[in-house]
């Protein structure tokens, strides 16, 4: 664990600590695929148990969920842009674009919200049906990752701010762009397993 | 919320009144203890903030140790209920919150820790390493672990215990059967004690491929390095799916959530079903470590190169796959028809072969090697025998048509005790007798140690042999008592006395460390075995930096042939730089302590006072991102000092001649 720097690569990866880091990082990703993967078997057993109560088609808002996703996988690409300004040492443009990768997280998530409300209004509770508390804890999974990660980035800006692009800094920034891309993935699998094929019936 | 204040503490119950005033007073025996010692600052900044591996695997082994005792305890109260017909020591209630609390204490605070904490004496020595990838993230796990571990154990005199048994099946634990909160504590305890452990395993996993000396190819670790990370990748791969399934069983029971409830369209079974998804793999979590455990000291006691290291890594790759594979073998009676039933049935029987495979490669390993009875290798020598029974009993149950007639039976008891007492006590056992110089630099006594063998294996044996023909007779698992015409009361007594021995055996055990703190030679060398893996490379006790020089490495038994051809012993001045550690930290321990007061109110459904704790857990997260400590420098004077002490003047390793 020496603090021996290679410059030759990425500034993220330049100390052995970091290329530790950003391993173990990957490997914890793997733990939240197994993680998210159990939440859709789950939901994958329960989302016709309606319990005679709303059905997907009854609740779910397609026009709201398209604007989420295109938010979300928006938001995905402004991180790319984000880490793409990292490797060229523009810490301007980086924090730039995080900031706006954060912006349309927001955005993701208060219409998430906005859309829990409304199911609430329907009538369409967690303690509803087997299928309501699936499709809750699924979406509330994702969503509380959201905001841990948009909470997780702030404190990375400000180190950023305060401390400009160091090895360490560069490591946060990559890790927390390796986050945001997962769940960008999870997002896709969601639209695709819950509200595509619930619309479809 | 609409916790009654009177139902917090059990009250009216002698036993449990008895267990009450036993815990103030330890409490207020420990304290009064250490500060009468002045012995607080020592346990804050030595222990208590430490990130070095090697003290966290000793807390991890102490916390096993108090936990094999209260575990224990419980499997003597249930012993002793039922070693006559009809007692009535125990009531119904009671008996099902001993065995809820025994079989989770056993297998989640008593055998996990224990491994997990050889794995971190043991593992980044194997490896030539100075400590573990993240070692504030050790601490952590640790503290989490922890944490888990004394809110599970409070449950029993703050608000009751659990009492659904270890596998806690719906519909019966749900909020409809099971009103109280004792359940809660299940939930909760072990959602906190299991995110510890996921961390251990990536800790672990990026130690063990980033972190190896140079010359240490994947094929040339040593063989518990070997399990110690295939375990460690099953924990990532089983342990989310447990995570899941806690969650939901709390917001089954907490917020009335229909996941496996009767009512709502949930489904009991799922809950039956995700459970053994991670439970079946998290036995071969124990036993792996465990099989690399028996791999090292037969070796070393054999004088042998352990035999068919390629097929034992094989086999060990294998037992991991089919591992994910067999869940269902826990409940044939669900009733998923022939087809189901035999596959799993298939792949349950598979398993056999390579565990076999590994049998035959210890035996192999033995013949014709000039074997040294030491405690350790005795150990070694028993678990053969006594998991060859708890494995073929495995495959009786494991063909699906005749479970039905096993299949709660005591047989199924008796079995898995058979293979997690052998497959992981005797394992824990022999690494404790084999690696204690490691840790404390002394050997424990071999002639005590004689006394814990025998009484240990025969009272074992004795124990829990009775429970097969019980079993085959029917007496089902998880009844608190029997009739007299019946007909068992014979062999329950049997057992019963059986489980004094084995009780007296762990007696032997504690009065054998108790011996050995006080009376032990301490002037022993760093390789008291003759030993071959780089572990033995070091002083006894081991220096906080593990390694003055990192050795290299050409092949297995790596300190064997580096004695055999007297190199790489020995250390020049020239060659000692200074080592870079990392600062010890108390935030591992005040998160632990947050996960815990949070993880309490969440048990008493106070959810205010909760997210208020958890507050407290977030900000811990913060204050970490903001940590820059870079960690400190010890200067060459200083190792010089230290490898002076345990090195002869040449420099080399002494070599042990006894
Ligand atoms: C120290 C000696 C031990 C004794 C005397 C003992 C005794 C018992 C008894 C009497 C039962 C309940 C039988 C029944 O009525 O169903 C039981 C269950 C169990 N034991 Fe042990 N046991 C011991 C050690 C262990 C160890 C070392 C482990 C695991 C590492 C373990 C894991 C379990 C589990 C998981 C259960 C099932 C609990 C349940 O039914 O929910 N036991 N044991
Ligand atoms: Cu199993």
């Amino acid at each position: 664990m020496s603090s021996k720097i290679d410059y030759s690569l990425p500034l993220e990866y330049q100390t052995e600590q970091n290329r530790l880091n950003i391993l173990g990082f990957w490997i914890f990703l793997g733990a939240e695929i197994v993680l998210f993967a159990t939440l859709f078997g789950v939901y994958g057993v329960l989302y016709q148990r309606y319990a005679g109560g709303p059905t997907h088609q009854d609740i779910i808002m397609i026009k709201d969920v398209l604007i989420q996703t295109v938010l979300l996988l928006t938001s995905s690409f402004t991180m790319g842009i984000a880490i793409f300004e990292m490797r060229r040492q523009q810490l301007k443009g980086l924090i730039f674009w995080l900031v706006i990768t954060l912006l349309l997280g927001a955005g993701f998530l208060f219409m998430e919200i906005n859309e829990f409300i409304h199911y609430v209004h329907l009538g369409a509770t967690m303690q509803t049906s087997a299928f309501l508390s699936s499709l809750f804890v699924l979406l509330g999974t994702h969503g509380a990752h959201v905001t841990f990660g948009i909470i997780w980035a702030i404190m990375v800006i400000i180190q950023l701010l305060r401390r400009g692009l160091t090895p360490t800094t560069a490591r946060k920034t990559f890790i927390i762009g390796l986050y945001w891309h997962f769940l960008d993935v999870v997002w896709i699998f969601i639209f695709t397993f819950v509200y595509l094929k619930g619309m479809v019936g | 919320m609409g916790i009654k204040w009177d139902e917090f503490f059990i009250t009216g119950d002698p036993l449990i009144l008895g267990s009450q005033i036993a815990i103030v007073l330890t409490m207020v025996g420990i304290v009064a203890g250490v500060t009468y010692l002045k012995k607080w600052k020592w346990l804050w900044s030595e222990w208590i903030t430490t990130v070095d591996h090697k003290r966290i695997g000793i807390m991890y082994i102490i916390s096993g140790v108090l936990m094999f005792f209260r575990g224990g305890m419980d499997g003597l109260l249930m012993k002793a209920q039922t070693s006559r017909p009809e007692m009535e020591f125990l009531d119904a209630q009671h008996y099902n919150e001993i065995f809820t609390t025994h079989g989770v204490i056993m297998i989640l605070f008593m055998a996990m820790p224990m491994l997990i904490g050889i794995m971190n004496v043991v593992v980044p020595l194997q490896i030539g390493a100075r400590d573990v990838a993240f070692p504030q993230l050790n601490a952590l796990s640790f503290w989490l672990f922890f944490g888990g571990a004394m809110l599970f154990n409070i449950s029993f005199v703050i608000g009751g215990s659990p009492d659904a048994g270890w596998t806690s099946y719906f519909p019966l634990a749900g909020k409809e059967f099971s009103p109280g909160i004792g359940n809660n504590y299940y939930a909760v305890a072990l959602q906190i004690a299991g995110i510890g452990t996921l961390l251990s395993g990536i800790n672990f996993v990026v130690t063990i491929l980033k972190m190896r000396t140079k010359g240490m190819t994947l094929m040339k670790m040593p063989m518990f390095t070997w399990t110690s990370f295939i375990a460690s990748v099953i924990i990532i791969a089983a342990f989310p799916i447990f995570t899941v399934a806690l969650a939901l069983m709390t917001f089954d029971r907490l917020y009335g959530a229909h996941f496996f409830t009767l009512s709502g369209g949930g489904l009991d079974m799922l809950w039956a079903n995700l459970f053994w998804l991670w439970g079946h793999p998290e036995v071969y979590i124990l036993v792996l470590p465990a099989f690399g455990i028996y791999s090292e000291i037969i070796s070393t006691f054999s004088r042998k190169t352990l035999f068919g290291y390629k097929s034992m890594v094989l086999s060990i790759l294998i037992i991991a796959l089919l591992s994910m594979v067999v869940w269902v073998h826990h409940f044939y009676t669900m009733g998923s028809g022939p087809a189901v039933n035999s596959i799993f049935s298939i792949t349950t029987m598979a398993i056999a072969v390579p565990t076999g495979i590994k049998i035959f490669n210890w035996l192999f390993t033995m013949r014709k090697g000039r074997i040294k009875m030491t405690n350790a290798m005795l150990w070694s020598l028993a678990f053969v025998p006594c998991f060859i029974i708890g494995g073929v009993t495995g495959v009786m149950l494991g063909m699906g048509a005749a479970d039905y007639q096993y299949h709660n039976t005591l047989f199924l008891v008796a079995h898995f005790h058979y293979t997690i007492i052998p497959g992981v006590v005797f394992a824990v056992f022999a690494a404790l007798y084999y690696w204690w110089p490691k840790m404390f630099g002394f050997t424990l006594n071999e002639k005590i140690g004689r006394w814990h063998f025998w009484l240990f294996v025969i009272g074992f044996n004795a124990t829990f042999m009775p429970m097969f023909f019980l079993g085959l007779d029917g007496a089902v698992r998880r009844s608190y008592t029997y009739s007299v015409e019946s007909g068992f009361a014979p062999l329950f007594l049997v057992s019963a006395l059986g489980s004094v021995i084995l009780a007296l055996g762990f007696i032997a055990f504690c009065y054998n460390i108790y011996w050995s703190i006080r009376h032990a030679d301490r002037n022993i060398t760093g390789d008291p075995w003759n030993a071959r893996t780089l572990e033995w490379a070091t002083a006894s006790p081991v220096q906080p930096y593990n390694f003055a020089k990192l050795p290299e490495v050409d092949g297995l038994d790596p300190f064997w042939k580096m004695k055999k051809n007297n190199q790489g012993l020995t250390i020049k001045d020239s060659e000692i730089k200074e080592i870079h550690m990392p600062s010890n930290s108390g935030l591992p321990f005040i998160m632990g302590v947050a996960f815990g007061v949070a993880g309490f109110f969440l048990v008493f459904e106070w959810h205010i006072a909760a997210a208020i704790a958890a507050i407290g857990i977030i900000a811990g997260l913060i204050y970490r991102s903001f940590d820059y400590d870079e960690g400190y420098h010890i200067p060459v004077d200083e190792i010089k000092e230290t490898e002076s002490k345990w090195r002869n003047v040449e420099g080399e390793v002494h070599n042990y001649v006894k």
